[in-house]
């Protein structure tokens, strides 16, 4: 390996590549060569650097300099002044580095500062190479899982208290423990990579910044339960994750860590990626197994679980992807070092991914129990522009509204009580002083009729009847009666429709009206 | 023809039915799972081909309807609706004399809205084929628009 003066960070991921990342890099690689650089600078692919809408971003080492929207004609004299004299371009230089952003060398092994478990190689490493990923420590937490017992690694995830991060909240390693003692054979793994909460975009930032983190929590995981087959379902639509992961695949095929007899240590495991065609309710685990098996991703009545009949039939667990990503560093860390950080009830961090109107939206990590408060004004620079905050929504279309009164509430399962599902998807969605809350709730509502899967009646109605009667007050033509048909509908919804996709639109309609009933209002007759 | 060479890629089983839509759909000329793609695949894999109209039908990716050489697919979910999807939606129906579900007459683009395409960091954003864009203003769509069809 040769010995460099810097290194190139580029981020590659959904949003860069949209911005011309690939056309920059080709620049960037062909500028340097011809300033003769070639072997003193090294250019490196990485995920996502935790800042969104930017356009091209890069890092540069050791100076640890941020360049965002970088364009083609920029390159020239990037190089110039930059590699070639020394002196930062100070019109390119992200002039908002929020704290989580700046990861100094020198702190990386520093958690308490920078709590980044699951974030931890994501836009430091390239993550199309299976090298970097194990120089940084990676599979490491396989080779020590395979020297335990199954039970005890399942003892261990249990003792760190690690809950589902997809929304239901249940505990990991008791999920494990019931498809491990579930009669049937053969077992499946399944990770669920079924990204469809508006908001959310948290699990494609783990596959396209880190897509090895998941094969090897998969790998613990098939072990831990007794599965050979593993597979991943995402979402159709994203194709860099998709891409990337099937190399990360194959990659781990090459050197053994795939396959028969994985590190010669006598279990077997494989995984294969399948790709959704656009369902939100395939979000759900037995409509993912639905769909897996080739059919419509209508739910499944449960009992019996996926844990003792899920796909073909056969004991599943379905995982979440940022919960996987969270076992790897639980087995080589230990469950103590894992309660370390979070509340006692709910360990670990969670990745959030905030947007809407704040000054740098993007994606971070951070303890559970931060509050919204230190998330949206510490982090994400506060509310753009400076306006006042009105609201947030909290977990999606299928999460809380939520008002400047929730701001200091500490965001854990225990402390969100009735609103704990919606912090699986980690999205915060911020609303400055001029929006309008019937539009927003208008676009929930619409949201849901869209992605009603038709199987059960509360849900297929419901969800029609709330879209209408919510565009009759955008329209200023609804009623007071409206408004309490609406809750009552969704009410309703909440007792007795099939699958969580019904039940779940009671909570932004009543959490609407908590916050902004006055707002509301002023819309009817 | 290509039917059958598309279908001969896969195992007749029909946990690959979604892959074989997928595949049969991106290489029909009018970008649609057409009666004659559902027939081959029902055929194929040894089920009415009302089990496999009705799986095509359930997903957003699959479109039972012809549709234009290119595809638009606007995000209409609250973050792109909260930083302004509704007036681009307006304006995209206005540039394209299309509503949502249409095909321009040259058969150039068809517009379509879609749930949540997880690049809300950049909305409002859209998809135009396989190409995410965000950012989007009436200006920046044009742009996007005229590129496409200077493409051609």
């Amino acid at each position: 390996m040769n010995l460099v003066r810097n290194h190139l960070l580029i981020s590659i991921d959904a949003g860069t590549i949209m911005a011309g990342a690939r056309a920059v890099e080709e620049a960037l690689i062909k500028e340097i060569a011809k300033q003769g650089l070639s072997d003193e600078i090294s250019v490196l692919e990485t995920g996502n650097i935790g800042v969104t809408g930017q356009g091209v971003i890069i890092v540069i080492y050791p100076e640890g300099i941020y360049y965002a929207n970088v364009t083609v004609d920029d390159i020239p004299q990037l190089v110039e002044e930059h590699l070639l004299k020394g002196r930062p371009l100070k019109k390119l230089i992200l002039s908002e580095v929020p704290k989580q952003y700046i990861i100094k060398k020198e702190k990386t092994g520093l958690f308490k500062e920078q709590p980044r478990i699951v974030l931890k190689n994501s836009g430091i490493i390239n993550p199309e190479s299976i090298d970097e990923y194990i120089a940084s420590g990676g599979y490491e937490a396989v080779a020590k899982a395979f020297t335990m017992k199954p039970e005890v690694v399942i003892e261990e995830v249990k003792h760190s208290g690690l809950v589902g991060r997809g929304g239901a909240g249940f505990l990991t390693g008791m999920k494990w423990d019931f498809a491990r003692k579930a009669p049937g054979d053969p077992k499946y793994f399944i990770c669920n990579a079924d990204e469809g909460e508006p908001g959310t975009f948290k699990d494609r930032l783990i596959l396209e910044g880190d897509p090895h983190k998941l094969i090897e929590g998969m790998i613990i995981g098939g072990y831990s339960v007794g599965a050979n087959y593993g597979f991943v379902y995402i979402r159709g639509e994203y194709a860099l994750s998709i891409e990337r992961l099937e190399k990360a695949i194959a990659q781990a095929r090459e050197y053994g860590l795939l396959g028969d007899n994985i590190l010669e240590c006598g279990f077997s495991f494989d995984i294969n990626v399948m790709k959704g065609a656009g369902a939100y309710v395939c979000g759900e685990e037995t409509a993912l197994i639905e769909s897996m098996e080739g059919k419509r991703g209508h739910p499944r009545y449960k009992p019996p679980f996926p844990v003792t009949e899920g796909f073909r039939g056969k004991p599943t667990v379905v995982n979440n992807v940022e919960t996987l990503a969270n076992v790897p560093e639980i087995i080589v860390h230990g469950a103590l070092w894992f309660r370390g950080y979070g509340t006692e009830k709910s360990p670990g961090t969670k990745v959030f991914t905030i947007i809407g109107h704040v000054s740098t939206p993007g994606l971070i990590e951070a303890e559970m129990g931060t509050t919204l408060r230190d998330i949206i004004f510490e982090y994400a620079g506060g509310v753009k522009g400076g306006k006042r905050f009105k609201g947030a929504l909290v977990g999606g279309a299928a999460g809380a509204f939520v008002g400047p009164d929730m701001l200091d509430v500490p965001m854990d399962f225990a402390n969100l009580k009735e609103y704990a599902a919606v912090l699986g998807s980690g999205a915060i969605l911020v609303m400055d002083e001029d929006t309008d809350i019937v539009g927003m709730l208008k676009s929930v509502l619409h949201f849901f009729k869209h992605e009603s899967c038709g199987h059960c009646v509360p849900c297929r109605l419901g969800t029609a009847q709330l879209s209408k009667i919510i565009d009759r007050i955008a329209a200023s033509k609804g009623t007071k009666e409206d408004v309490d048909t609406m809750l009552k509908i969704s009410d309703v919804m909440r007792d007795t429709s099939f699958c969580p996709l019904g039940q779940s639109l009671y909570l932004p309609i009543s959490s609407s009206l908590k916050y902004f009933k006055d707002e509301i209002m002023a819309r009817v007759q | 023809m290509y039917r059958e060479l598309i279908l001969k890629k896969f195992k007749p089983s029909v946990e690959n039915l979604l892959y074989i839509l997928h595949d049969l759909q991106d290489n029909n000329p009018q970008k649609y799972v057409a009666p004659e793609d559902i027939r081959v695949s029902a055929d194929y894999l040894n089920v009415p081909y009302s089990f496999v109209h009705s799986v095509a039908g359930f997903y957003t990716m699959f479109s039972l309807k012809p549709r234009g050489r290119n595809i638009i697919r606007l995000c209409e979910s609250p973050p792109c609706h909260l930083m302004g999807s509704e007036s681009l939606l307006e304006y995209l129906k206005g540039t394209l004399k299309i509503n949502v579900g249409e095909t321009t007459k040259d058969g150039m683009f068809t517009l379509e809205l879609t749930s949540c395409l997880g690049i809300c960091g950049v909305a409002p954003a859209m998809m135009l084929n396989e190409e995410m864009h965000g950012n989007l203003t009436p200006e920046r769509v044009d742009d996007i628009l005229n590129k496409r069809r200077e493409e051609i």
